[in-house]
């Protein structure tokens, strides 16, 4: 993001310009060690609330939080859109839309105490920036899809169903591995 | 009463629950950002099998969590029975979970990951977060054309050990051993097909190891509570509830809260089918004894608004059933006062093909029912304007502690 580093030349007493200043770049954690991390956040998340991880379930409701602004009396005849949205109800009154801010900002500070606050595209060495961002979009789009229509995405179903032993967890997670090995081959220009 | 989960609206209030969750969130975010899971390319890796990165901090997380969830159940400050477990729905998982799988390889993230690169000003992060709220808006406008399905090959709240007929124990250390075992593997691909030297990776990990399957065996040690140890735990305080007869409620009672439009009233006949067959209040499931734990887990899943009401012929049967359904957590139970055979003393009086007998054995049924009309009796069904009851009323509502429906809901 541009404006961040003109921020930074432009008013370098400002302490957000501190806050912002290009730390060196650290290398991620050892993978066991995330996932250690990443385990003792989803005990403690079903050890308090009861309640696993989710993101997409917020998304979701973003979604029919904007669908309700603009079209009230569409989402109240679709029987999915009215659980959330229906009459008085908002959408948006719901633990996963502060648990959605929390993953910004966790990855945001994590991002910024390592030094990966870095505008840029991830992408395979072989494609152009603007494939990236297309395919970007689309598997974003299948992803948002098949993950309302599996009832969670990777954090909600597979994650935390798993570690709660949900047998269609384990059904989708399997699924979902063999669905992405399976296409990985004929997609490999993507990323190799 | 285990005291995790917390109900934390009722403890915290809204704000306060939101904050914690905004915690966790925050927890969450940062894991998956210090993984390298803002990273695309690191997160496709996983599919060329150069770097395994995902599946060592999925499994990960997941035996961790999992080990530390029954050891937490099994110790008794757990109490799993109000932890959401994710509903199985077969099909619908599997072609969802399909399709999430060709949507991570293309698009390189999954929506939780794709959050974590957006607050890294990742830009494919952006247009995969775009992409999928475009998905999740695609699927709200198109599922009513295929509800059905989606809805179908429900199996409730199934898990593993319940589909393998093994102990909860059991099966956490099979899975532990079985993520010990992958992570060997996954080390091994990256050594043949990523050049990874292994030697340069850190010894800690074997002690990880060995700390995670002995937290699985003390697992298979400890157990899980059964229903009985869960009942002598909540005795002391829930037995005075029967000794002064708080939760079992007048008939009158009984019908007014049919009526009422605020409450969800189940009635739970715990009878012998042949009783329930001769007479049964309307709308009441028939519930044999044994089934009663099964349909614990269903009983969970109904609104905050539902009140449970037990019934056998006198009360001894239905106090018994009470009991294993108060030890699994099942809020807002109650007993039908006198049990079917009060209920037709007090609604059955005038209809003359239900004649009272002279002597019965306790909780048997009291009357001669001439024919197996079940809840087609007038007294299976009486109208409220009729009768002028006087009772005190016992049902006050519970707070719900039970799950609120999963990250996905």
């Amino acid at each position: 993001m541009t404006t961040v580093t003109q921020k930074q030349v432009r008013s370098k007493s400002f302490s957000l310009a501190a806050l912002f200043s290009r730390r060196e770049t650290r290398p991620y954690a050892h993978p066991f060690l995330g996932g250690a991390l990443l385990g003792i956040v989803l005990f403690l998340s079903f050890f308090i609330t009861g309640n696993g991880l989710g993101a997409s379930g917020g998304l979701n409701r973003i979604v029919v939080f904007i669908e309700d602004l603009i079209a009230p009396q569409h989402v109240d005849r679709v029987s999915y859109l009215l659980k959330m949205a229906g009459g008085e109800v908002n959408p948006l009154d719901n633990w996963i839309i502060p648990m959605v801010f929390g993953i910004l900002l966790g990855g945001f500070v994590s991002g910024w105490r390592n030094g990966r606050l870095k505008a840029e595209t991830g992408k395979g060495p072989n494609i152009s920036v603007r494939t990236r961002w297309v395919t970007a979009f689309v598997g974003g789009a299948f992803m948002g899809y098949g993950a309302r229509l599996a009832r969670g995405c990777t954090s909600g179903q597979a994650l935390s169903g798993g570690a709660v032993l949900s047998v269609g967890s384990w059904a989708f997670m399997l699924s979902l591995f063999a669905g992405a090995y399976a296409l990985a081959y004929f997609v490999r220009k993507l990323w190799l | 009463m285990t005291i995790f989960p917390i109900p934390l609206e009722a403890e915290l209030g809204k704000i306060g629950a939101y904050l914690i969750y905004l915690l966790i969130g925050f927890g969450f975010g940062y894991a998956l950002e210090i993984s390298g899971f803002g990273s695309s390319p690191k997160l496709a890796a996983q599919f060329y099998l150069r770097e395994l990165t995902v599946l060592k901090v999925m499994f990960g997380a997941i035996v961790v969590a999992m080990v530390l969830i029954f050891a937490a159940s099994g110790l008794g400050l757990l109490d799993y029975n109000l932890v959401w477990v994710n509903p199985t729905y077969l099909w619908p998982g599997i072609v969802g979970g399909l399709i999430m799988g060709v949507g991570f390889i293309v698009g390189g993230f999954c929506p939780g990951t794709s959050l974590v690169a957006l607050a890294t000003f990742k830009k494919d992060g952006l247009f995969f977060s775009l992409g999928v709220l475009f998905g999740i808006f695609a699927f709200g406008e198109t599922v009513s054309t295929y509800e059905t399905w989606w809805n179908s090959s429900y199996l409730g709240r199934f898990t593993l050990p319940e589909w393998l007929g093994l102990p909860t124990g059991v099966v956490v250390l099979l899975l532990v051993l079985m993520a010990l075992f992958m992570f060997w593997g996954a080390e091994q691909l990256e050594r043949i097909f990523g050049k990874r030297d292994l030697s340069q990776e850190p010894k800690w990990r074997y002690a990880a190891a060995g700390a995670l399957a002995l937290g699985a065996v003390a697992v298979v040690f400890i157990g899980q509570p059964t229903n009985l140890q869960r009942w002598e735990k909540l005795k002391t305080e829930k037995e005075p509830l029967l000794e002064q007869r708080l939760v079992q409620i007048h008939p009158g009672e009984l019908l007014d809260s049919m009526e009422n439009p605020r409450l969800k009233v189940i009635l739970l006949d715990v009878r012998s089918e042949a009783d329930y067959n001769l007479f049964h209040l309307k709308n009441a499931r028939l519930t044999p004894m044994d089934s009663l734990l099964e349909q614990a887990s269903e009983l969970l899943k109904e609104p905050a608004n539902t009140v449970f009401v037990l019934m056998s012929n006198d009360e001894a049967a239905a106090t018994e059933a009470w009991k294993v359904l108060v030890a699994e957590s099942v809020p807002n139970v109650y007993i039908l006062e006198g049990g079917v055979n009060r209920w037709l003393e007090y609604f059955g009086a005038e209809d003359e093909r239900i004649q009272p007998l002279v002597s019965a054995e306790q909780d048997n049924l009291r009357f001669a029912i001439p024919a197996a009309l079940g809840a087609r009796y007038p007294a299976a069904t009486p109208d409220p304007h009729l009768y002028e009851l006087e009772y005190t009323p016992k049902i006050k509502l519970e707070l719900k502690r039970g799950p609120s429906g999963g990250g996905c809901g």
